[in-house]
């Protein structure tokens, strides 16, 4: 692997979730930090840094869930600002855990309804493709690591921040 | 500047756990008004819990927060076992200090080192530290010792977030002592590191003096699993009434509820165990800590952050101690059998006192369940702290452009978090 000047523009953002793979995200960090301080122009990361843009990204990340208008605003505003856009985690893959509310019987739905009103929450909890455009899924409770490595590291290779590994000669591909 | 009129804004709160917003009002040199509003879509956990086998209730709570997952998880299960009335072996007890020992490394390594460190060096962001020399040095010193408070987690609970190995009776695995062996030394390697940064957060002269009442669990070894609930005017209240003495209240601004202790803001976490329980950390870490620890009982809310730091240092030396004297033997797996009964878990938390309470009924299945959050409890009195500390950095002529700046480190002095805060339901709207 090595950098070639240019850096991958990349958000990390969240929505309604526990944010279990932001935590594994900085986790990570414990072995990867000074390779993806070389790599990654780290654009919006609101866990890491105060001062972020919202300019361009080359890949947007998003974990969690759409629960109302403003959410769904915010993600549509950063789907306009990427080029591509990936569901981080259960809640942004498939609605849950967020969305086990979704499911609730009759008797539980109607309990959680004036807090739905008071809070402008939607009646059910949305996955992010039910919103956006969604162009890779990154999913487990929480992310599973090694499938993100596996996703930055094509964007890394499309977008020209790092060559292709070279394949060891009788290794099959996939 | 006394006599301005000014509002601050700051809109989703960086470099904590979660979402969260903050407006204060000053009109003629006087704060009128400070509010953090807890900005994280609830989740409805507890009433999500209902209708679930309380043998299996802990994997769906540990998603409250993905931060402090292991602690939702431990206390959930202590809180099903008081219920069924299983005694976990001797064993599982040392497993459970270890995982929570973990879990207070990596948590507030992240705290400390990722969101509060860049706050002393005057920077953004641990992104914009130097790639050479000290700076570049500190970084990776913080990454391996979270990295170290990581793989504890790892090979006690499977994974550091959302562990799968706890169960309600034991661990579905033990771990091998030729791991444990290797995490040891991991942990020595990193000791020296650990200490370094309690000097530094020794040395940082953030400061907020506001006179508190401090509650925490306290026991003989400063475990985070067990112990009288305590407070700092010397009461000692039994974990099936902690709940009676509490007051919630509705924050009309907040997805997030506060509480008070017999009508009383208080504060739970790091500063309140450290300012009560100092005299019961590992002898090592009184031995090589004096100086630090010198600083205690505080009333300085800055110094929370120093007590995280001590703490890493006591989870290090009293985990060291455990893994090296363990011999992590398989053991058959208690039979439970449901029952209807009620049960209460408290432990430490990270950031605080954590409690559960659950109702089971006949068939092993949640009916009720209430839980009592450490952000919940400090949220009360971090509102009447920020605006004081606004109202004291004006009155000592700071500028207005550097109030925001000041807001944000004391709320991450606090280190509140979001997701675990706004897990609730029962509340009453007026």
């Amino acid at each position: 692997m090595w950098a070639m000047g240019k850096k991958l523009r990349i958000g990390w953002f969240t929505f309604t979730c526990c944010e279990d793979s932001s935590i594994i995200f900085v986790e990570m960090m414990n072995r990867h930090f000074f390779e993806w301080k070389e790599l990654l122009d780290f654009r919006h990361c609101k866990m890491l840094k105060s001062k972020n843009a919202f300019d361009q990204f080359d890949v947007a990340f998003v974990e969690g869930a759409i629960s109302n208008d403003r959410d769904k605003a915010k993600l549509l505003e950063i789907r306009g600002k990427t080029k591509y856009l990936v569901a981080i985690g259960s809640c942004a893959c498939t609605g849950g855990p967020s969305a086990q509310r979704n499911t609730f019987p009759e008797h539980l739905k109607v309990k959680i309804e004036p807090f739905l009103k008071k809070w402008d929450l939607y009646k059910d909890v949305l996955r992010l493709d039910q919103v956006v455009v969604v162009d890779d899924k990154v999913d487990g409770c929480p992310m599973v690591e090694q499938k993100f490595l596996a996703v930055l590291d094509k964007y890394l290779v499309e977008f020209g921040v790092k060559k292709a590994e070279a394949k060891l000669p009788g290794t099959k591909s996939g | 500047m006394h006599k301005q009129s000014f509002d601050i804004t700051i809109k989703n709160l960086s470099k904590i756990e979660g979402h969260t917003d903050l407006d204060v009002v000053v009109k003629d040199g006087k704060v009128t008004s400070a509010k953090l509003r807890i900005d994280e879509n609830k989740r409805f956990f507890t009433t999500a819990a209902i209708g679930k086998p309380a043998l299996g209730i802990h994997q769906v709570v540990s998603r409250i927060c993905g931060t402090c997952s292991i602690a939702h998880l431990m206390c959930c299960i202590k809180c099903v076992e008081n219920a069924f009335s299983v005694q976990p072996s001797e064993q599982t007890v040392k497993l459970r200090d270890l995982l929570l020992y973990g879990l207070n490394i990596r948590d507030h390594a992240m705290h400390l080192y990722l969101f509060c460190l860049p706050d002393i060096f005057g920077k953004d962001s641990v992104l914009d530290f130097a790639d050479t020399g000290y700076e570049h040095d500190l970084v990776h010193k913080a990454f391996d010792v979270k990295g170290a408070g990581n793989d504890l987690c790892v090979l006690v609970g499977g994974r550091a977030v959302h562990s799968p190995f706890p169960q309600v009776g034991g661990f579905m695995k033990i771990p091998k002592k030729e791991d444990a062996k290797r995490i040891a030394k991991r942990l020595r390697e990193i000791r020296g590191s650990a200490i370094e940064f309690v000097d530094i957060f020794l040395k940082k002269d953030f400061k907020f003096y506001s006179e508190t009442m401090y509650i925490s669990l306290r026991n003989d070894r400063f475990s985070y699993q067990d112990g009288d609930l305590t407070t700092s005017d010397g009461l000692c209240v039994g974990h099936a009434n902690f709940r009676d003495h509490l007051q919630k209240f509705v924050v009309p601004y907040s997805q997030a509820p506060g509480f008070e202790f017999r009508g009383r803001p208080y504060v739970v976490g790091a500063l309140a165990r450290m300012n009560m329980n100092r005299d019961t950390l590992h002898r090592d870490t009184r031995r090589d800590l004096a100086r630090a620890l010198a600083v205690f009982p505080s009333d300085n809310i800055f110094h929370n952050n120093l007590a995280q730091a001590i703490e890493i240092v006591h989870c290090i030396d009293s985990s060291i101690e455990l893994l090296e004297a363990m011999e992590f033997v398989e053991e058959p797996r208690l039979v439970i059998k449901p029952k209807k009964s009620e049960g209460i878990g408290v432990l430490e938390a990270p950031r605080g006192t954590l409690y559960y309470h659950l109702h089971i009924d006949d068939d092993g299945k949640i009916e009720f369940a209430d839980l009592v959050i450490p952000t919940s409890q400090n949220q009360i009195k971090m509102d009447k702290d920020i605006g004081a500390l606004v109202q004291d950095r004006m009155d000592k002529g700071m500028k207005k452009e550097d109030l925001p700046l000041e807001i944000e480190k004391l709320i991450r002095a606090y280190d509140p978090c979001m997701s675990c805060a706004t897990h609730f339901l029962k509340v009453r709207w007026r």
